[in-house]
């Protein structure tokens, strides 16, 4: 093609452009994929019908399992079918070499999620509300907490003090909260689990002392909880490392008499605890029954193995 | 950590009787770290038995007696004890289902082949059981595509079609390789099968009891009967006889079936035709049937995919693929199983939404209307991520409404589809007092009108086997 010819169709392709005509070879954008508004979703949400741009609608509730952006799929339902099988994103077709918007901004959104659940605390007001007796490790903010693992497995003489009060000494099974590295999966779980904990162990005729909630805490604070209280099991809900995946992860980590020094290996544990993944309710009923069985063989962690699935 | 189930599977058809052993392997696919997930991960067929005649005293009876005999024989050529079997099917198929004595042999033989091995019968089921033998939903999750297969057996051609690996839709057709018996020697025609008969009177062939079958003289009515196959999955809509052929059923939607496998006796010839060039090598008209076929818009029209299982698809089906396994993280109070042939009463999310006690109240109240209370299992839907709050509602709204079976001294059995039993079982069993038995398991989804049955824990206690089916046995 000669460079007149080309300079011939731009010039005609951007009149066209310009004075908003259908060219027919340049795809339009389509944003209606990219930010999955539907002037419907507004109108419920504010009350703004004629007014589309009051709010857009919050891209982190797209179901990414069903999100699908691959244009002219040969077979769409298929890959769906797939997708429905994990959280990554695939399916995401591409704008260029790059992500498509809707993509970039979800992962930027997710991330941000992610960041907020390590850096904000679990609210003071939600612990009260859920009647958890507060303590603290010997950490004194956040950047220590995260700088200085071993501070976050310690506590000060108070602390520990107060520990021994609510607790009591040699309690059969102590569950107790620790803000982890999310504070979003403690409030988003800790309410429903608990209970079914709880319930769980009650046919079993075990009552649980107050629920301790540790700010600041990492895994191995329940160790120094065991020392001082001299406990059987202690089951530890914990806050995961979020992920992009999911910032309201929790997991539980329960051991038989946890002590300073326990190996790591005898630790049980039941991770992804979430809306997607193991419900809070079920993770709480079954982590009732390997607390039992816990007593019952005297062990945790691999210990127990041969004994569980 | 590993589990193996011993499973039989003992398909009673309309010409022959056979039976499998199959070991099912159960095994925790969840990381250490997480909640176990136990699944089926392997299916191994163990034993086949010879194919038998089903051993009938006349036209409309079943010798239970033979039978009984040919399966003690062919445990013992197993080195299977009955007592070692963990599940299985006894199923009863075709025109041997609409004989007298169907349900009565088909019970009595399910308690001589095993402590749990189910009593099935029914077109549909015998559909999907005979399609999964086959190997099709594996075919059909592989390739990512919608297919058929019709399993052509003496007297019936059962339908399944597999979406994605999923069962989708099922129909039967009475049409099969015995529908015409011949004398093996001679070609004097024996038996003509009812419908048959009455074809073969409408449209005037020359086709009688006595007379010699020939290609000729078939050939009219194989036409009739590989069109109204032809119809059965959509090729086409002209075929007069198609409604009189149907069982019970046909296929509700044919537009996205794309692939074609067959099972049964008549698909065994059918793939290997070369091997059966006699054509009264059976005594029936099986071979041509299957000839037919061969030349029919089924195999120029669609992918005809090679079958896992012909001639013992359904009985593979029976052993193999009956048996389910809940999810692991369920309740049950009371080690009382097996429970056998539990009604399914379903509640739908809209009814457990507008009241849930009310509805399943309602719904018994119907169900007990006769003979007063039984054993029944509730299906619910459940929720994907339910609250702790909304747990107790479920319990005591369930038992509530289960409060007459319960006082019956009934066990509560609630079947979940999302991941709940477990708490829900412990909340029921918190609520109810320790006296009362609950069975509360999830992973199975139910319809209204299903049976299922529910066998020893396995696994160490993790999980229990299930089977669902639909019990039709037709009057």
């Amino acid at each position: 093609m000669r460079d007149e010819e080309i300079r011939e169709m731009v010039e005609s392709i951007l009149g066209d452009m310009l004075s908003g005509k259908d060219t027919g070879n340049i795809p339009e954008p389509k944003r209606t994929e990219v930010i999955q508004t539907g002037a419907d979703g507004l109108k419920e949400r504010d009350g703004h019908p004629e007014d589309p741009s009051a709010c857009l609608e919050d891209i982190t509730k797209v179901d990414l399992r069903r999100q699908f952006l691959v244009e002219g799929a040969r077979d769409k339902e298929g890959y769906l079918a797939m997708k429905a099988k994990t959280p990554a994103r695939l399916g995401i077709g591409k704008a260029g070499a790059r992500y498509r918007t809707a993509t970039m901004l979800r992962v930027r959104a997710d991330h941000a999620a992610a960041m907020d659940a390590v850096f904000s605390d679990v609210e003071e007001a939600f612990v009260k509300e859920c009647g958890f007796i507060p303590v603290q490790t010997l950490c004194k903010d956040k950047d220590e907490y995260l700088t200085r693992p071993d501070l976050g497995r310690r506590f000060p003489g108070e602390a520990l003090e107060t520990i021994r009060k609510t607790c009591g000494s040699h309690p059969k099974v102590l569950v107790i909260v620790g803000d982890g590295l999310s504070s979003s999966a403690i409030t988003a779980n800790v309410k429903d689990m608990i209970p079914a904990i709880e319930q769980g162990l009650a046919l079993h005729n075990i009552t649980l002392p107050p629920v301790l909630f540790i700010k600041y805490a990492r895994v191995g604070a329940m160790d120094a909880v065991g020392e001082v209280t001299d406990a059987d099991v202690i089951c530890m809900l914990v806050g995961e490392r979020p992920g992009l995946v999911t910032a309201e992860s929790m997991s539980a980590y329960i051991a038989y008499k946890p002590r300073h020094g326990l190996a790591e290996a005898k630790r049980t544990v039941i991770s992804n605890i979430h809306k997607g993944g193991t419900t809070a309710v079920e993770a709480g009923a079954h982590a009732s029954e390997l607390m039992i069985k816990m007593l019952e063989k005297k062990a945790s962690g691999i210990d127990l193995k041969g004994d569980l699935l | 950590m590993k589990e193996e189930l011993l499973s039989v599977g003992i398909d009673l058809g309309t010409s022959t009787t056979q039976l499998v052993f199959s070991r099912l392997f159960i095994e925790n696919m969840a990381s250490a770290y997480a909640v176990p997930r136990m699944v089926i991960t392997k299916k191994e067929i163990q034993y086949k038995s010879q194919i038998y005649f089903t051993p009938l005293i006349d036209l409309y009876t079943i010798d239970f007696e033979k039978v009984k005999k040919l399966v003690a024989l062919e445990y013992q050529a197993a080195g299977i004890q009955k007592e070692e079997i963990d599940t299985g099917a006894v199923i009863i198929t075709g025109e041997t289902a609409r004989k007298e004595n169907a349900k009565e042999v088909v019970n009595a033989l399910s308690g001589f082949a095993g402590d749990f091995v189910v009593a099935t019968a029914g077109p549909d089921l015998e559909s999907v059981i005979s399609g999964k033998g086959a190997g099709l939903d594996e075919y059909s999750k592989e390739h990512r595509l919608t297919a058929v297969n019709i399993d052509i057996g003496g007297g019936t051609s059962n339908l399944a079609v597999f979406t994605r690996g999923e069962t989708a839709d099922t129909g039967c057709l009475d049409i099969g390789g015995r529908l015409i018996k011949v004398e093996k020697d001679s070609g004097k025609i024996t038996y003509l099968a009812p419908k048959i008969f009455k074809i073969i009177q409408k449209e005037g062939f020359g086709l009688a009891e006595g007379e010699v079958l020939t290609k000729e003289n078939i050939s009219p009515l194989l036409k009739i009967l590989v069109e109204a196959l032809e119809q059965s999955v959509g090729l086409r809509q002209d075929c007069p006889y198609y409604d009189f052929l149907v069982t019970n059923h046909g296929l509700k939607s044919t537009q996205e079936i794309s692939a074609v496998s067959f099972s049964g006796g008549v698909a065994e010839i059918l793939y290997h035709p070369k091997e059966y060039r006699e054509p009264f090598l059976f005594g029936d008209m099986g071979v041509w049937l299957a000839e037919a076929i061969r030349e029919s818009r089924l195999f120029s029209q669609l992918t005809v995919v090679e079958s896992a299982e012909t001639i013992r698809a359904t009985v593979v089906g029976a052993g193999s693929h009956t048996t389910e396994i809940s999810g692991s993280t369920i309740t049950y109070t009371k080690e009382s199983f097996p429970m056998k042939n539990l009604p399914v009463v379903k509640l739908s999310s809209q009814e457990v939404r507008d009241g849930l006690s009310e509805a399943l109240k309602r719904k018994l109240e119907w169900f007990f209307a006769q003979e007063g209370p039984e054993r029944i299992a509730v299906a619910l839907d459940g929720e994907v991520n339910p609250s702790f709050l909304r747990i107790q509602e479920y319990a005591r709204e369930l038992l509530e409404g289960l409060k007459e079976v319960l006082s019956a001294g009934y066990p509560a059995v609630v079947v979940l589809k999302e991941d709940m039993a477990k708490v829900l079982g412990q909340t029921m069993y918190r609520m109810a007092g320790a006296e009362k038995s609950i069975v509360c398991l999830d992973g199975i989804f139910l319809s209204q009108g299903d049976y299922i049955d529910i066998g020893r824990p396995a696994a160490a206690g993790s999980v229990l086997p299930v089977v669902v089916k639909t019990l039709v046995f037709q009057s």
